[in-house]
Protein backbone atom coordinates (compact mmCIF):
# COMPACT_ATOMS: atom_id res chain seq x y z
CA UNK A 1 0.00 0.00 0.00
CA UNK A 2 2.64 2.51 0.64
CA UNK A 3 4.96 2.52 -2.40
CA UNK A 4 2.06 2.97 -4.50
CA UNK A 5 0.42 5.81 -2.61
CA UNK A 6 4.21 7.90 -2.61
CA UNK A 7 4.80 6.92 -6.11
CA UNK A 8 1.64 8.39 -7.01
CA UNK A 9 2.21 11.25 -4.49
CA UNK A 10 5.55 12.28 -6.49
CA UNK A 11 4.47 11.21 -10.40
CA UNK A 12 1.20 13.67 -9.49
CA UNK A 13 3.92 16.70 -8.35
CA UNK A 14 5.88 15.78 -11.37
CA UNK A 15 3.50 16.00 -14.05
CA UNK A 16 1.32 18.73 -12.42
CA UNK A 17 4.66 20.79 -12.42
CA UNK A 18 5.00 19.98 -16.42
CA UNK A 19 1.53 20.65 -16.70
CA UNK A 20 1.80 23.87 -15.20
CA UNK A 21 5.48 25.01 -17.04
CA UNK A 22 3.46 24.51 -20.64
CA UNK A 23 0.50 25.87 -19.86
CA UNK A 24 2.36 28.91 -18.14
CA UNK A 25 4.35 28.66 -21.74
CA UNK A 26 1.30 28.52 -23.98
CA UNK A 27 -0.85 31.20 -22.29
CA UNK A 28 1.82 33.85 -21.19
CA UNK A 29 2.07 37.41 -23.04
CA UNK A 30 5.12 38.44 -21.66
CA UNK A 31 8.32 36.76 -22.73
CA UNK A 32 9.87 36.63 -19.10
CA UNK A 33 7.05 34.64 -17.35
CA UNK A 34 7.71 32.22 -20.14
CA UNK A 35 11.25 31.57 -19.80
CA UNK A 36 9.90 31.27 -15.91
CA UNK A 37 7.09 28.58 -17.21
CA UNK A 38 10.26 27.11 -19.26
CA UNK A 39 12.43 26.61 -16.18
CA UNK A 40 9.32 24.93 -14.03
CA UNK A 41 8.43 22.48 -17.17
CA UNK A 42 12.26 21.92 -17.23
CA UNK A 43 12.32 20.81 -13.49
CA UNK A 44 9.28 18.47 -13.39
CA UNK A 45 10.88 16.68 -16.57
CA UNK A 46 14.03 16.43 -13.64
CA UNK A 47 11.71 14.83 -11.01
CA UNK A 48 10.15 12.82 -13.86
CA UNK A 49 13.69 11.02 -15.00
CA UNK A 50 14.78 11.12 -11.29
CA UNK A 51 11.36 8.90 -10.09
CA UNK A 52 11.87 6.46 -12.65
CA UNK A 53 15.03 4.72 -10.74
CA UNK A 54 13.22 5.35 -7.87
CA UNK A 55 12.46 2.18 -4.77
CA UNK A 56 11.16 3.40 -1.87
CA UNK A 57 12.52 0.47 0.08
CA UNK A 58 16.33 1.30 -1.43
CA UNK A 59 19.13 3.61 -0.45
CA UNK A 60 21.03 6.49 -1.68
CA UNK A 61 23.73 4.75 -4.45
CA UNK A 62 26.75 5.47 -2.10
CA UNK A 63 28.94 2.51 -1.61
CA UNK A 64 30.77 2.99 2.06
CA UNK A 65 33.64 0.08 2.34
CA UNK A 66 32.38 -3.20 2.27
CA UNK A 67 30.43 -2.91 -1.10
CA UNK A 68 26.91 -2.73 -1.19
CA UNK A 69 24.79 -4.86 0.82
CA UNK A 70 21.36 -3.12 0.64
CA UNK A 71 19.14 -2.28 -1.84
CA UNK A 72 19.95 0.95 -4.04
CA UNK A 73 17.60 3.26 -5.96
CA UNK A 74 19.27 3.32 -9.90
CA UNK A 75 22.26 6.07 -10.04
CA UNK A 76 22.17 5.71 -13.93
CA UNK A 77 19.11 8.71 -14.14
CA UNK A 78 20.48 10.41 -11.20
CA UNK A 79 23.63 11.05 -13.68
CA UNK A 80 21.36 11.96 -16.77
CA UNK A 81 19.92 14.41 -14.60
CA UNK A 82 22.44 16.21 -13.01
CA UNK A 83 23.46 16.79 -16.62
CA UNK A 84 20.47 18.11 -17.87
CA UNK A 85 20.38 20.09 -14.95
CA UNK A 86 23.08 21.95 -15.74
CA UNK A 87 22.34 22.43 -19.56
CA UNK A 88 18.70 23.25 -18.23
CA UNK A 89 20.36 26.59 -16.69
CA UNK A 90 22.69 26.80 -20.09
CA UNK A 91 19.38 27.04 -22.04
CA UNK A 92 17.99 29.54 -19.64
CA UNK A 93 20.42 31.86 -19.83
CA UNK A 94 20.39 31.96 -23.96
CA UNK A 95 17.41 32.57 -23.69
CA UNK A 96 17.61 35.34 -21.26
CA UNK A 97 20.10 36.83 -23.71
CA UNK A 98 17.68 36.17 -27.06
CA UNK A 99 15.46 38.10 -24.71
CA UNK A 100 17.81 40.80 -23.83
CA UNK A 101 18.82 41.48 -27.30
CA UNK A 102 14.64 41.22 -29.01
CA UNK A 103 14.04 43.75 -25.98
CA UNK A 104 16.82 46.15 -27.04
CA UNK A 105 15.64 46.22 -30.21
CA UNK A 106 12.17 46.50 -30.07
CA UNK A 107 11.37 48.18 -26.76
CA UNK A 108 8.97 45.43 -25.37
CA UNK A 109 8.07 42.23 -24.14
CA UNK A 110 4.85 41.26 -25.30
CA UNK A 111 4.90 38.66 -27.42
CA UNK A 112 2.00 39.74 -29.62
CA UNK A 113 3.42 42.91 -30.10
CA UNK A 114 7.17 41.52 -31.07
CA UNK A 115 5.43 39.41 -33.50
CA UNK A 116 3.43 42.46 -35.01
CA UNK A 117 6.93 44.42 -35.08
CA UNK A 118 8.80 41.67 -36.45
CA UNK A 119 6.80 40.94 -39.37
CA UNK A 120 7.00 44.64 -40.00
CA UNK A 121 10.34 44.58 -40.26
CA UNK A 122 10.76 41.89 -42.26
CA UNK A 123 7.99 42.80 -45.05
CA UNK A 124 10.27 46.19 -45.17
CA UNK A 125 13.07 44.77 -45.58
CA UNK A 126 11.82 42.59 -48.07
CA UNK A 127 9.41 44.94 -49.75
CA UNK A 128 6.48 42.65 -49.66
CA UNK A 129 3.39 43.49 -48.50
CA UNK A 130 2.41 42.86 -44.53
CA UNK A 131 1.67 39.10 -43.75
CA UNK A 132 -2.30 38.51 -43.34
CA UNK A 133 -4.85 35.71 -42.83
CA UNK A 134 -7.04 35.27 -45.76
CA UNK A 135 -9.76 35.11 -43.15
CA UNK A 136 -8.59 39.04 -42.06
CA UNK A 137 -11.63 41.69 -43.14
CA UNK A 138 -10.35 44.43 -45.05
CA UNK A 139 -11.24 47.66 -43.44
CA UNK A 140 -11.25 48.41 -39.40
CA UNK A 141 -12.98 46.67 -36.91
CA UNK A 142 -16.23 47.35 -35.70
CA UNK A 143 -17.19 46.58 -39.72
CA UNK A 144 -18.82 49.08 -41.74
CA UNK A 145 -22.87 48.34 -41.76
CA UNK A 146 -23.42 47.26 -45.19
CA UNK A 147 -25.94 49.43 -47.54
CA UNK A 148 -29.63 48.61 -46.80
CA UNK A 149 -28.30 46.21 -43.41
CA UNK A 150 -30.94 47.50 -41.44
CA UNK A 151 -28.43 48.72 -38.37
CA UNK B 1 7.94 10.06 5.09
CA UNK B 2 4.61 10.06 2.46
CA UNK B 3 2.92 13.23 4.38
CA UNK B 4 6.43 14.84 4.12
CA UNK B 5 6.75 14.08 0.69
CA UNK B 6 3.14 15.15 -0.16
CA UNK B 7 3.59 18.35 1.87
CA UNK B 8 6.46 19.20 -0.32
CA UNK B 9 4.58 18.36 -3.61
CA UNK B 10 1.80 20.01 -2.33
CA UNK B 11 4.10 23.77 -1.72
CA UNK B 12 5.84 22.74 -4.70
CA UNK B 13 2.89 23.49 -7.42
CA UNK B 14 1.41 26.19 -5.23
CA UNK B 15 4.46 28.15 -5.73
CA UNK B 16 4.70 26.87 -9.78
CA UNK B 17 1.25 28.21 -9.66
CA UNK B 18 2.08 31.61 -7.75
CA UNK B 19 5.14 32.15 -10.82
CA UNK B 20 2.26 32.21 -13.36
CA UNK B 21 -0.30 34.10 -11.51
CA UNK B 22 1.88 36.82 -9.39
CA UNK B 23 2.41 40.52 -11.12
CA UNK B 24 5.52 41.81 -9.79
CA UNK B 25 8.44 39.97 -11.77
CA UNK B 26 10.73 39.88 -8.52
CA UNK B 27 8.09 37.70 -6.51
CA UNK B 28 7.76 35.42 -9.78
CA UNK B 29 11.70 34.98 -9.95
CA UNK B 30 11.41 34.15 -5.98
CA UNK B 31 8.46 31.70 -6.70
CA UNK B 32 10.53 29.82 -9.48
CA UNK B 33 13.57 29.72 -6.95
CA UNK B 34 11.08 28.51 -4.10
CA UNK B 35 10.01 25.49 -6.41
CA UNK B 36 14.00 24.72 -7.26
CA UNK B 37 14.51 24.44 -3.75
CA UNK B 38 11.47 22.28 -2.46
CA UNK B 39 12.59 19.95 -5.84
CA UNK B 40 16.26 19.44 -3.85
CA UNK B 41 14.51 18.24 -0.63
CA UNK B 42 12.50 16.06 -2.73
CA UNK B 43 15.51 14.53 -4.64
CA UNK B 44 17.50 14.52 -1.36
CA UNK B 45 14.76 12.59 0.12
CA UNK B 46 14.33 10.24 -2.87
CA UNK B 47 17.99 8.97 -2.39
CA UNK B 48 19.79 11.32 -4.87
CA UNK B 49 21.82 13.48 -2.41
CA UNK B 50 24.02 14.21 -5.55
CA UNK B 51 21.13 15.60 -7.58
CA UNK B 52 19.60 17.30 -4.52
CA UNK B 53 22.97 19.17 -4.23
CA UNK B 54 23.30 20.24 -7.98
CA UNK B 55 19.68 21.51 -8.23
CA UNK B 56 20.36 23.81 -5.00
CA UNK B 57 23.26 25.24 -6.01
CA UNK B 58 22.80 25.35 -9.69
CA UNK B 59 18.82 25.69 -10.11
CA UNK B 60 17.74 27.53 -6.99
CA UNK B 61 21.62 29.41 -6.78
CA UNK B 62 22.72 30.42 -10.18
CA UNK B 63 19.63 30.22 -11.93
CA UNK B 64 17.76 32.74 -9.61
CA UNK B 65 21.08 34.84 -9.90
CA UNK B 66 21.06 34.92 -13.49
CA UNK B 67 16.96 35.51 -13.81
CA UNK B 68 17.52 38.89 -10.95
CA UNK B 69 20.21 40.51 -13.51
CA UNK B 70 18.27 40.14 -16.89
CA UNK B 71 15.54 41.14 -14.59
CA UNK B 72 17.41 44.60 -13.82
CA UNK B 73 18.94 44.70 -17.14
CA UNK B 74 15.01 44.65 -18.88
CA UNK B 75 14.43 47.29 -16.10
CA UNK B 76 11.55 45.07 -14.52
CA UNK B 77 13.76 45.32 -11.30
CA UNK B 78 11.11 47.07 -9.23
CA UNK B 79 9.91 45.87 -6.21
CA UNK B 80 6.70 47.89 -5.74
CA UNK B 81 5.54 47.56 -9.59
CA UNK B 82 1.76 47.07 -8.93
Amino acid sequence: MMPIEIGAVLYVGAIGLVVIGIAGIVLSHHLFRIILALVIAEAGANLLLVLSGFRWDAIAPIITGGGATQTMVDPVPQAMVLTSIVIGVGVQALALSLTLRAYGAYKTLDIRELQRRMSADLAGEAGTPLPQSLEEPVGGRPLPAAEGDGR
Amino acid sequence: MIWVAALLVAMMLVAAVTVLLVRNHIAAVAAASLVSLLLSVLFALLGAPDVAMTEAAVGAGLSSVILALALRRLGLGRVKDA
